[in-house]
């Protein structure tokens, strides 16, 4: 029987019951997402169940939503089953004051470094990575430039030297 | 010097202590910015500890402030010894997203340039691993055809390197005839070239002596360390995203998926040796798909979407409606539909994943490039423990490791 995205929201709801919400499907992909404290929960029941067997983690990142008050970032997980060739994609939200998550990185050694980028970028404290530090940027950094409080240089500005940078 | 205590030394030790070597981050045996700080114990590597992030530009927060035309030439810079699959990969993910649908020549153009780069890309990988186990010739005898490959490029968009090829809908002009000549010429010279590069090394002794069993993984621990493209095949997964997923039209073309079993360095250069002649093979059957079109139908090379393809410049001059496309298009005034796809496509490592998420915003609210030699790049460690230092030098080029799709 071929892996369906019906199939896959009814063993999700089985076992979960209601800690696992906003079901949708977008270009084919399962979307869902579930409190922060289960992430590593429902990630373990995908892996280990052998009807949905998603033992390959594509891909981790992180989103910063400032208007969602409670819940500014994200983590989104992407999974892949090879055999049967579905995507799932998971995400849980944590608050900004506290951004404690549980870190993947035992189930999928793939998740070590992507957990540390994201941490990078966003600051999300992987709780029990092994080497939770800084991975792009430099060691000394004191902010998580990918937050939206961070915005892009004004491209308007007009203070810069222009010499300074070829064009003087 | 003073015995390292948080090393365990490997049985049969004979220097009775480690050492700590600096490798890179601009050794030219690195072929890019890479370092390790190894301990090794004599010449065999005890641990390693990566750095990485010396090329890091941030393209993730720049691309939030670019509309999505502005964001191609930004994935140039990830791979770059295969561009235009960056580029169409991102064009691919626009167009599902925005839901444009491209006429089947586009799609056979993008197939043969998409696989002209992944040709480029193994073959530098694999004449590098030959450089580096000592035998430079084999080199030499491919890079000729990668500048034939770019100048390829070159007539199609005027570029070679970092390519900004094809729009989002298509191309920005249709091939010109010398671009077809020069890919005659590369499919009539390549197979008789690459047949010499394998004579070479495929069943030489002293590259099958350097290369088998080195720098080994399992099929299983490669899926755990997020292995994708070559690496993974290597390994003894059939993983294509090309036959997975089927973009651009592949699922038209007739072609194997080469598989290795030991995921060794020797098994990584015949799987990608061997992916270099099915991607012969997708191109000849491009070519002749794309020489099927006649008349008017050989005129067309992109799809018909005024918001996003630019028109022609001598519309905008005489015509209203193409000025204000233009104008629009130009200065990023199309908003986009609300929303977030996952896309990806077979790069020259593996599977090169965009994730977008819009917020029916003029630009990207987030845009995340899975970039797979980030991803695999953790396995170093691992592959390299307890083998020669001369070794991972070896692996570290088979695994096709480029430094700015690494650091992005």
């Amino acid at each position: 029987m071929a892996l369906t995205n019906e199939y896959i929201q009814e063993q999700l709801v089985a076992k979960f019951g209601d800690q696992v919400t906003a079901f949708s499907t977008t270009f084919d992909i399962l979307s869902f997402e579930s409190p922060k404290e289960m992430n590593l929960k429902v990630l373990q029941f995908l892996y280990d169940e052998p009807s949905l067997g998603f033992t390959f983690l594509t891909d981790l990142c992180g989103v910063n939503y400032p208007d969602n008050i409670g819940g500014e970032l994200v983590v989104v997980y992407h999974l892949h089953n090879f055999t049967e060739n579905v995507r799932l994609r998971f995400s849980v939200a944590t608050s900004i004051a506290q951004p404690d998550v549980f870190t993947a990185s035992k189930l999928f050694e793939s998740a070590n470094w992507m957990e540390r980028e994201t941490f990078d970028f966003y600051g999300i404290n992987f709780v029990g990575h092994s080497n939770l530090k800084r991975i792009l940027n430099v060691d000394e950094m004191d902010y998580f430039p990918l937050r939206k409080e961070y915005p892009l240089e004004d491209q308007t500005r007009i203070d810069k030297d222009d010499e300074m940078f070829g064009r003087g | 010097m003073e015995a390292n205590h948080n090393i365990t030394l490997p049985e049969g030790s004979i220097e009775k202590q480690t050492t700590t070597l600096n490798f890179g981050p601009t050794h030219p045996a690195t072929h890019g910015v890479f370092q390790n700080i190894m301990e090794v114990d004599g010449e065999r590597v005890v641990s390693t500890v990566q750095t990485v992030g010396y090329i890091h530009r941030a393209f993730e927060k720049l691309a939030e402030r670019r509309p999505l035309y502005q964001i191609t030439p930004i994935t140039d810079r990830l791979n770059y010894c295969s561009s235009p699959i960056n580029n169409m990969g991102w064009h691919l993910t626009c167009e599902k997203f925005l839901n444009i649908q491209t006429p089947k020549r586009v799609d056979y153009l993008r197939v043969i340039i998409m696989e002209l780069s992944r040709i480029s890309d193994h073959l530098i990988c694999n004449s590098i691993v030959g450089v580096d186990t000592g035998a430079y010739t084999g080199f030499l005898y491919v890079m000729q055809y990668r500048e034939l490959i770019y100048e390829i490029y070159e007539e199609v968009c005027g570029s070679r390197l970092t390519t900004n090829i094809g729009r989002i809908g298509g191309f920005e002009r249709n091939f010109t005839n010398a671009a077809f000549t020069k890919l005659e010429k590369f499919l009539n010279e390549y197979p008789k070239t690459l047949r010499e590069f394998e004579s070479l090394f495929t069943r030489n002794r002293i590259f099958m002596d350097r290369t088998q069993g080195t720098g080994g993984i399992s099929a299983e621990r490669a899926m755990n360390y997020g292995f994708t493209g070559p690496n993974l095949r290597a390994a003894g997964v059939d993983y294509d995203v090309r036959v997975q997923q089927p973009y651009s039209s592949y699922q038209d073309f007739n072609f194997t998926v080469p598989v290795g079993t030991t995921g060794d360095n020797y098994d990584r250069y015949l799987v990608r040796n061997a992916e270099m002649w099915e991607s012969i093979s997708i191109i000849r059957q491009a070519y002749e798909k794309v020489q099927a079109f006649k008349g008017t139908d050989a005129d067309v090379y992109h799809a018909d979407v005024p918001e996003y393809y630019l028109p022609k410049k001598e519309d905008v001059y005489t015509k209203m409606e193409a000025l204000i496309w233009h104008f629009k298009i130009i200065m990023g005034e199309i908003e986009l539909p609300k929303g977030q796809i996952y896309n990806a496509v077979e790069g020259g490592n593996g599977e090169l994943g965009f994730y977008l998420i819009s917020d029916g915003g003029r630009t990207p609210f987030r845009l995340h490039f899975r970039r797979p030699s980030f991803i695999y790049y953790q396995a170093y460690p691992e592959l390299i423990k307890g083998g020669m230092i001369s070794d991972a030098v070896v692996t570290m080029s088979s695994l096709n490791l480029i430094a700015g799709e690494l650091d992005a």
